[in-house]
């Protein structure tokens, strides 16, 4: 089992780097380059939604802002608006640390609606600063360095961005700082009580997820080449991120991997076969793993696997 | 020098005055117990030091520090180690998990710490634990890994708040029996809070206060308090009516 894990991991990597060279249509790379996205926004709110247990609803924040970065750079400057992913994590930054100096004094679902409250306020700004966003008309970026009339680089690009995303949390979750949010995330008073030092880690956890959204911003303005408010700032795309990480499974590197997957793949197929109806079964899908996997549909794999196994956790008394 | 010295220590809840006028010390090495009546105002006190209250007036130090306006983790770290009375297990982590995070006060480094897990889990007994996960601990469990968490951090000083509620005879004896080799294998001072005049707490006492509504009514060696009659009238009420 243990030294199954690294060749099923090098055999995955293959298959990333190999696999828009077999799925060559246009439309499969392109659902890939989605699931990539998703995975990359999963992993980046699940180090702070699953690690650090802080649920945030704001996530569009900031991937709009990372999004607009781009737009920024691409209509007001003679730059590339790739820059975006090396700037938008620098606007962010300092954004996300003012936001949470004022809403980590907020605990549980008080937190939670502040961060709802500021997806509003960022989304809001965008719309009426005209002069710099354009408003409501939103903006058409012009392509840089790639043509588009290959997705090859876009989703090597993404590839990139969601592996580093995912390896920053398996990191993470090995080490002093991931143990740190995860304390957090169990009992905020026992943190303290042992040394850890809850404001500054709750900080850290939202300046590291808040520049890797940010980052998949940035590219998927490059992708898209337009942004405006209802598509990269909605509401709506904060509650998909999170229920990304809680669908494939809270606090787990994998758990936004296989959520992502499912989501995006399912929403895709739904769309295409059901028409109209898509949502409705996307809504069954939700409630069905939800109602029978608790923890997520890693938790629900996990428990297949032990099946039959002896368990060894549980105590009794 | 003490290494922690209370003086004058007042808070009120608004209107309540729920420790009064406190002043008390602990020496290094040295095993103390708070006893007192529910109510008494041993958890704030307790709160107090730790940082997780701010007192309404009074000095506290500890080790040389000026303790009073830090936040609870400085105070962690400068070697107050604390466990609640309702136990706090950081419920979905293993138990060696939950004395991994505290053996991270002092190191970043993952080897070192799990040294130090692994060192207080053995000290603890509860080593052959150390995959279960936390929740599905019984309570005197759940007690003991409180205080390996706490001993994970290298206190040098620990507060322990109602050390013995909850707990069978068999629990309590092993919980007395860790306090005893705290101080006399490691040398950690203790203040161990205790609802009951327990014979058994007494007997592993260097010394004893008792609390009865938020202010100190007798303080002394074990054998002495007992037979205090403020003491018997906090547990007992009056006698003949008086």
């Amino acid at each position: 089992m243990i030294r199954a894990k690294p060749i099923l991991l090098t055999g995955i990597l293959f298959l990333l780097i190999f696999a828009p060279l077999i799925l060559e249509t246009r439309y499969s790379q392109h659902v890939m380059i989605l699931v990539l996205l998703y995975v990359a926004l999963g992993s980046a709110w699940n180090i702070l939604g699953g690690f650090a247990g802080q649920l945030s609803l704001g996530h569009a924040a900031f991937f709009g802002i990372g999004a607009y970065t781009s737009a920024v750079i691409a209509s007001k400057t003679s730059l590339s608006p790739w820059l975006a992913i090396v700037i938008g994590p620098l606007v962010v930054l300092p954004i996300a640390l003012i936001v949470g100096w004022i809403c980590f004094r907020l605990r549980g679902p008080y937190f939670t609606l502040a961060t709802i409250a500021i997806g509003e306020v960022v989304r809001l700004v965008t719309l009426n600063w005209t002069s710099l966003t354009g408003g409501a008309v939103g903006v058409v970026i012009r392509p840089s360095v790639f043509d588009g009339t290959s997705k090859l680089p876009y989703y090597y690009i993404i590839l990139i961005i969601a592996l580093s995303s995912i390896m920053l949390s398996s990191v993470l979750s090995r080490r002093k700082l991931g143990y740190y949010l995860m304390s957090i995330r169990e009992d905020e008073e026992t943190a303290e009580s042992i040394g850890i030092d809850t404001t500054r880690y709750k900080l850290i956890a939202l300046a590291l997820s808040a520049s890797l959204t940010a980052i998949s911003g940035a590219f998927y303005a490059n992708y898209f080449l337009f942004v405006d408010p209802t598509i990269v700032l909605p509401l709506a795309l904060s509650v998909e991120i999170v229920l990304i990480a809680i669908i494939g499974g809270l606090g787990t590197v994998p758990g936004p991997i296989l959520g992502a997957i499912l989501l995006k793949l399912s929403s895709e197929l739904f769309r295409n076969e059901f028409a109209q109806a898509n949502l409705l079964i996307y809504g069954v899908l939700l409630i069905v793993v939800i109602l029978f996997m608790p923890g997520g549909l890693i938790g629900g794999v996990r428990k297949i696997m032990k099946w039959g196994a002896r368990n060894p956790r549980r105590v009794s008394a | 020098m003490f290494l922690l010295e209370v003086k004058n220590l007042t808070k009120r809840f608004g209107g309540l005055v729920a420790v009064e006028s406190l002043s008390f010390s602990v020496n290094a090495g040295e095993t103390v117990s708070i006893i007192g009546p529910n109510g008494a105002g041993k958890t704030t006190v307790f709160n107090l030091i730790t940082g997780f209250y701010r007192p309404t007036s009074g000095e506290i130090r500890f080790d040389g520090w000026d303790l009073i306006g830090s936040k609870p983790h400085k105070i962690a770290l400068a070697g107050v180690g604390r466990t609640f009375q309702v136990v706090k297990p950081l419920r979905g982590l293993t138990v060696f998990e939950n004395v991994l995070v505290g053996a991270f006060a002092h190191t970043g480094h993952r080897s070192e710490a799990q040294r130090i897990a692994r060192d207080v889990l053995d000290f603890t007994d509860l080593a052959p634990l150390s995959d279960a996960i936390a929740d599905g601990l019984p309570i005197g469990m759940r007690k003991r890994l409180e205080l390996a968490r706490s001993l994970a951090t290298s206190p040098k000083l620990v507060l322990l708040d109602e050390v013995m509620s909850g707990l069978n005879p068999t629990e309590s004896k092993e919980a007395i029996d860790l306090i005893r080799r705290l101080r006399d294998e490691r040398g950690i001072s203790a203040v161990a809070g205790v609802e009951h005049v327990m014979q058994v707490v007494m007997s592993i006492s260097d010394r004893v206060i008792v609390l009865n509504h938020g202010r100190k009514i007798a303080e002394g060696p074990p054998s002495k308090v007992i037979d205090d009659p403020d003491v018997i009238e906090a547990y007992l009420g009056r006698v003949n009516g008086q």
